[in-house]
C-alpha cells in the first residue's frame, strides 16, 4: 500500500477502464475460437438433396437411404397398416401433428404426400436413436399383446405408429420428423428439397 | 549427505523451493497413524492416473481420429485401433491397459469417494478438498465420455448420439448448442476429431490442474482419518502432531503394498479378461459405426449406469418442459449435489464409527439404490424396470436433501478426543 492509506480514485479508474478494455479485447478473440467450433462449410454443404428410385419398393417395404448422415426411411404402407392409423388416434400423444414437425403438406392423417408412401427421419426425437421396425401386429411383435405396428426404439422404449407418430406417455416429445420431399415422378422421390421453401 | 551433494542441494534451494517442498508434501507432512484400507485408493488414482497418460502418449501415436472410410469400406479410426491391436509390437496390452485402466478409474474413485462418505472427510475444514474432487468426478466422466468415441464402434457412435442429444433437451439454445458441440448436424468426422482433441489436450490439462488443487488444498488442512478427529488439535512437544507420522516413509511404504495388490488385479483382467465380460468393453463396439442402424440394445459403460437410470426415470412433463430436459436435469444434479454433502451433513460427528444407526441404515440403503440404478442402467427399460428406477432416484436425492434432518436426528455416540488405532 501507498504511505497514505487513501485510494488514488484517478489510478482506481485508469485500472478500471484498462481492464475492461482487455476484457473486451478476450472476448474478441475468444470469438474466432468458438466460430471454429460451429459445422464448417463442408459440413454444411453435405446436405444436398437425396434422389431415391422407389419402384421396387413392395406394399409393407421399408428402404432407408441417408440424407445428410441420417437415415431416412420410405415405407410402402398397405391398407392394414393405413387402416392402424385410425386405431391409435386416440393412443399417440399429438394425433393431428400439430407439432412442426412435417412440411404444411405432410401435416394429414397419414403425414406424407402419398397415402401409402411414408418418408420420415429415421430419428427418435428423444435422444437421437435410430428406432427398429415392429411391423408385424399383436403378441407377436415382442412389443405389446396389443400392439398395431410401427416402430421401437431400442434405447429408451419410445414406441411410434404406422406414421411415425409418438404414444402417449413415452420419453420421446415429439412425432417422427418428416423431411422436405417431393415427387419428381410416381416412383421418384426428392428427399431435402421440395420447391418450397 | 557429503558435502559436495549438500552444495548442490543448497544451490537449487536458494532458487527453488526443493527441500521444503519434499518436507512439506511428503517427510514432514504429518498424516493421521490410523488409515485403513479405505485409504488406499486416493494414491491408487493417482497411479491410474498416470497409466492413463502414458498408455494414452503411446496410443496417440498410432491412432486416427478419421471417420471416412478406407479402401475396405471400414472407418480409418476403426481400422487404426483394430491396427494398434493387431499390427504395433506391443499394441494390444497398451490399448487394454488404457481401456481396463478407464473402468480402474472409476472403481478406485467410487471407493474413495465411499471413503469420503464413511469418514465425513468432506467435512470442515476439507469442503474444498470435497468440491475440487467433485470436479474431478465430472471431469473424469467427460474424459471417459470423450474418450469411448475414439474407436469408432456402434457403441462410440451411438453412445455420442445419445449424450449429445440430452443438450439439444435445453430449451431455446438446446438444439443450436448441440450442433455446436458435433460441429456438424449429426455425430461425424468433426465431432470425432474435437472429441480427440478434448480427450488428449483439453480435459486431461483440466485433471492434472484440479487434482493438483485436490492435494494441494487436502495437505493445506491435513488428512482426516477414521476416527474423523482433527489430529492438529493435539500436538507434541516437537510442534507435530501426536497422532500423526510423516507421509514418507510410513504412508509412502503402505501405498506401495496398495499398487502391488492393486496391480495384481489389473493384470490379471488386462491378460485375461480385457472386455470386462462386455462390461468394459461392450461387445457391440466390435462392430464399425453405423450412423444408419443403431444396435438394437444400447447402454452406456458401467461407470455411467447409475447416472443414466436417474436420466431415464424421469417420465413426466413439467412445467409445459419435456421429461427429456428434467431427465437431464435430474442427472446432472445427481452429480452436482454430492458436492454440497459438506453442508447438508449436520452431524456432531464426522467419522460412521461414531454415527447412529439412522445414519448407518440411510447409506446403507442408499448405496443399495446406487447399485440398482447403475444394474438397471445396462438393462433395456420395462415399466416395471422404470418404476424401479424412479424409486431408487427418490432414495438417491432423499439421502442428500433429507441430509440436514436425519443427520441432526441421529443418536451419535462421542467421539474420542484421540485416533483410536
Amino acid at each position: 500500500m501507498s504511505v497514505d492509506q487513501k485510494v488514488d480514485a484517478g489510478r482506481r479508474q485508469l485500472l478500471l477502464v484498462t481492464s475492461a478494455a482487455g476484457g473486451v479485447g478476450a472476448v474478441a478473440a475468444a470469438v474466432p475460437f468458438v466460430a471454429s467450433l460451429t459445422p464448417s462449410e463442408r459440413a454444411k454443404a453435405a446436405g444436398a438433396p437425396v434422389e431415391v428410385d422407389i419402384s421396387k419398393l413392395g406394399p409393407g417395404q421399408m428402404m432407408t437411404v441417408e440424407w445428410r448422415g441420417k437415415p431416412v426411411w420410405i415405407i410402402n404402407r398397405t391398407k392394414e397398416m393405413l387402416e392402424s392409423l385410425k386405431k391409435t388416434d386416440s393412443e399417440v400423444s399429438d394425433p393431428n401433428s400439430d407439432k412442426p414437425q412435417q412440411p404444411e403438406y405432410a401435416k394429414n392423417e397419414t403425414r406424407s404426400i402419398k397415402p401409402e408412401i411414408l418418408v420420415a427421419v429415421g430419428i427418435c426425437t428423444h435422444l437421437g436413436c435410430s428406432p427398429s421396425d415392429k411391423f408385424k401386429t399383436g403378441a407377436e411383435s415382442g412389443v405389446s399383446a396389443d400392439w398395431a405396428g410401427g416402430f421401437l426404439c431400442p434405447c429408451h422404449g419410445s414406441t411410434f405408429d404406422m406414421a411415425g407418430r409418438v404414444y402417449k406417455s413415452k420419453p420421446a416429445p415429439d412425432n417422427l420428423e418428416i423431411p422436405p420431399h417431393k415427387y419428381l415422378a410416381d416412383t421418384k422421390i426428392l428427399i431435402g428439397e421440395d420447391g418450397k421453401a | 549427505m557429503t558435502t559436495k551433494s549438500q552444495a548442490v542441494l543448497d544451490w537449487i534451494d536458494a532458487r527453488f523451493p526443493l527441500t521444503s517442498t519434499i518436507k512439506g508434501h511428503l517427510t514432514e507432512y504429518y498424516a493421521p497413524k490410523n488409515f485403513n484400507f479405505w485409504y488406499f485408493f486416493g494414491s491408487l488414482a493417482l497411479l491410474v492416473l498416470v497409466i492413463q497418460i502414458v498408455t494414452g502418449i503411446f496410443l496417440v501415436m498410432h491412432y486416427k481420429p478419421d471417420a471416412s472410410l478406407n479402401a475396405s469400406g471400414v472407418p480409418v479410426a476403426f481400422a487404426s485401433v483394430e491396427y494398434i491391436m493387431r499390427d504395433v509390437p506391443g499394441g494390444w496390452i497398451i490399448r487394454y491397459m488404457h481401456s481396463t485402466g478407464a473402468s480402474a478409474f472409476f472403481i478406485v474413485v467410487y471407493l474413495h469417494m465411499f471413503r469420503g462418505l464413511l469418514y465425513g472427510s468432506y467435512r470442515k475444514p476439507r469442503e474444498l478438498i470435497w468440491i475440487f474432487g467433485t470436479l474431478i468426478f465430472l471431469a473424469l466422466m467427460a474424459e471417459a465420455f470423450m474418450g469411448y468415441l475414439l474407436p469408432w464402434g456402434q457403441m462410440s457412435f451411438w453412445g455420442a448420439q445419445v449424450i449429445v442429444n440430452l443438450f439439444s433437451a435445453i430449451p431455446v439454445i438446446g438444439p443450436d448448442l448441440s450442433v455446436v458441440i458435433r460441429g456438424d448436424f449429426v455425430v461425424s468426422d468433426a465431432t470425432l476429431n474435437r472429441f480427440f482433441s478434448f480427450h488428449v489436450i483439453a480435459v486431461p490439462l483440466i485433471l492434472i490442474g484440479l487434482v493438483a488443487a485436490h492435494i494441494v488444498a487436502l495437505h493445506e488442512v491435513g488428512s482426516n482419518n477414521p476416527d474423523g478427529v482433527e489430529i492438529k488439535k493435539k500436538k507434541g512437544a516437537d510442534g507435530h502432531p501426536l497422532d500423526g507420522i510423516p507421509f514418507h516413509p510410513y504412508y509412502t511404504v503402505k501405498d506401495i503394498v496398495g499398487v502391488v495388490g492393486f496391480l495384481i488385479v489389473f493384470s490379471f483382467i488386462v491378460f485375461f479378461a480385457p472386455e470386462g465380460g462386455g462390461y468394459f468393453l461392450e461387445f457391440n463396439n466390435f462392430i464399425p459405426a453405423d450412423p444408419l442402424k443403431t444396435p438394437p440394445h444400447i447402454a452406456p459403460v458401467w461407470y455411467f449406469t447409475p447416472f443414466y437410470s436417474i436420466l431415464r426415470a424421469v417420465t413426466y412433463p413439467l412445467f409445459g418442459i419435456d421429461a427429456k430436459f428434467w431427465g437431464v436435469v435430474a442427472m446432472g444434479a445427481a452429480v452436482v449435489i454430492i458436492a454440497f454433502l459438506p453442508w447438508l451433513d449436520r452431524s456432531p460427528v464426522k467419522s460412521i464409527r461414531y454415527k447412529g444407526g439412522l445414519f448407518k441404515l440411510i447409506l446403507t440403503v442408499f448405496i443399495i439404490a446406487f447399485f440398482i440404478l447403475g444394474y438397471l442402467g445396462v438393462l433395456p427399460p420395462t415399466p416395471g424396470r422404470t418404476l424401479v428406477s424412479q424409486i431408487c432416484s427418490v432414495i438417491y436425492f432423499g439421502f442428500f436433501l433429507l441430509m440436514p434432518w436425519y443427520s441432526k436426528i441421529d443418536k451419535c455416540k462421542p467421539e474420542p478426543d484421540r485416533v483410536t488405532g
